[in-house]
């Protein structure tokens, strides 16, 4: 009996079309992503339903989470002045160099008295040694935060002529007087208009 | 596809010398896998959900300002954030009636329901006073200004009293009775 043959067929596969696809999708991710920066403190935000997104200019972000305050000023030119405005309150004099480091550090929480030290380290150095204990804002004396926000409101104002919008970024479990606390130094200087942030929800309210 | 077409053009003079047709097919297996890798690596890195802003106003909190409104006890309702996700809140003057005690789920309707009443009997609309406490938790805080914002109770802008000081001694010894402050 005559074997039947089987015709041998190619296993290759044509991956041209599928090469472009996958490189379209590429393109339009890299194009499309902005990287994230590693936050200094960890925060989970409580959930909402609003819709209005957090503008990306003229802002800064207070994040409280474990009792420590963070800040963040967004924009570089702002928070190149904002750090000689405190240079000057402080009689502090930055250098040209700190001051460029400093326009990239996204979010800090570092006595002013340690910003110095803080600066001079890179990004490793900076997570290991602890020096991010957050911005004191206790006393009515030393209250640095108070004088943060302050000088980023003028800086803001100075550079892009408008105000800039304060958000505050808590962790959901974050007890409510430490809420206040920042809360009542931003009522200090008038602003009584601010805005909490959230992320989004996924269903429906509970 | 594309192809080029490498059969040596004019060679073949003589019918004798032959170039061997190469295929100009190129594996591309690797370097698709490389850019799915790729792809995935920049998927799970884009923040997509931009986190969103809760707009806050609150009263002004300048001791010289005398302007100062009382408000109908017939029109507001007072809630109270208290521990463990707890919420107490009551109609009108502290101490006259009992503080009613739920959790963050029921508050929705009972909110809706303060509305209608409040608008059937006065024609008003019902003014809100939020008093986190020190034992409430900021989650607790924006649960409830979503509530409010969500039942759109906030036609007057919420009052939100946080000073410890201005929590009633009447709402303070209900809390403590009750375990949630």
């Amino acid at each position: 009996m005559p074997r039947v043959k089987v015709p041998r067929k190619s296993t290759a596969v044509d991956m041209t079309a599928m090469c472009d696809v996958a490189f379209l999708l590429l393109t339009f991710f890299i194009l499309t992503a902005t990287a994230r920066q590693p936050d200094p403190l960890e925060i989970t935000t409580p959930s909402s339903t609003v819709q209005f997104k957090v503008p990306d200019k003229d802002i800064a972000i207070v994040s409280i989470g474990k009792g420590k305050v963070f800040l963040e000023i967004v924009g570089q030119d702002v928070k190149k002045l904002t750090l000689q405005k405190m240079g000057s309150l402080y009689n502090v004099p930055f250098t040209e160099e700190e001051a460029k480091r400093f326009s990239v550090v996204s979010s800090f929480g570092v006595p002013f008295g340690n910003l110095k030290k803080f600066l001079a380290m890179n990004g490793q150095e900076r997570e290991k040694s602890g020096i991010q204990a957050g911005i004191p804002n206790d006393s009515t004396v030393n209250n640095e935060l108070f004088e943060w926000i302050k000088q980023a409101r003028f800086a803001t104002a100075e550079l892009h002529g408008v105000d800039m919008r304060i958000s505050i970024k808590g962790n959901a479990n974050e007890e409510y007087p430490a809420i206040r606390k920042v809360v009542d130094l931003l009522q200090k200087q008038k602003i009584n208009k601010f805005s909490l942030i959230t992320s989004a929800e996924a269903g429906g309210s509970n | 596809m594309a192809e080029l077409d490498t059969s040596g053009g004019g060679k073949n003079k003589g019918g004798k010398v032959r170039s061997k047709k190469q295929s100009t097919k190129v594996d591309l297996t690797a370097m698709v896998d490389l850019a799915f890798l790729l792809i995935t690596f920049f998927m799970l890195t884009t923040s997509l959900s931009k986190p969103s802003a809760m707009d806050i106003a609150k009263p002004d909190k300048d001791p010289k300002d005398e302007n100062k409104l009382e408000l109908r006890q017939s029109q507001t309702m007072t809630i109270l954030l208290g521990k463990n996700d707890r919420i107490a809140w009551y109609m009108g003057e502290a101490g006259k009636s009992a503080p009613t005690i739920e959790g963050f789920n029921d508050i929705q309707s009972s909110l809706l329901k303060n509305k209608q009443e409040v608008k059937a009997k006065t024609g008003k609309d019902i003014i809100v006073i939020i008093k986190p406490t020190d034992a409430s938790t900021y989650k607790n805080f924006v649960d409830i200004m979503d509530e409010l914002s969500i039942t759109k109770t906030n036609i007057n802008a919420p009052a939100i009293d946080d000073d410890p000081n201005h929590l009633l001694d009447s709402e303070k010894e209900f809390m403590k009775s009750k375990g949630i402050l």
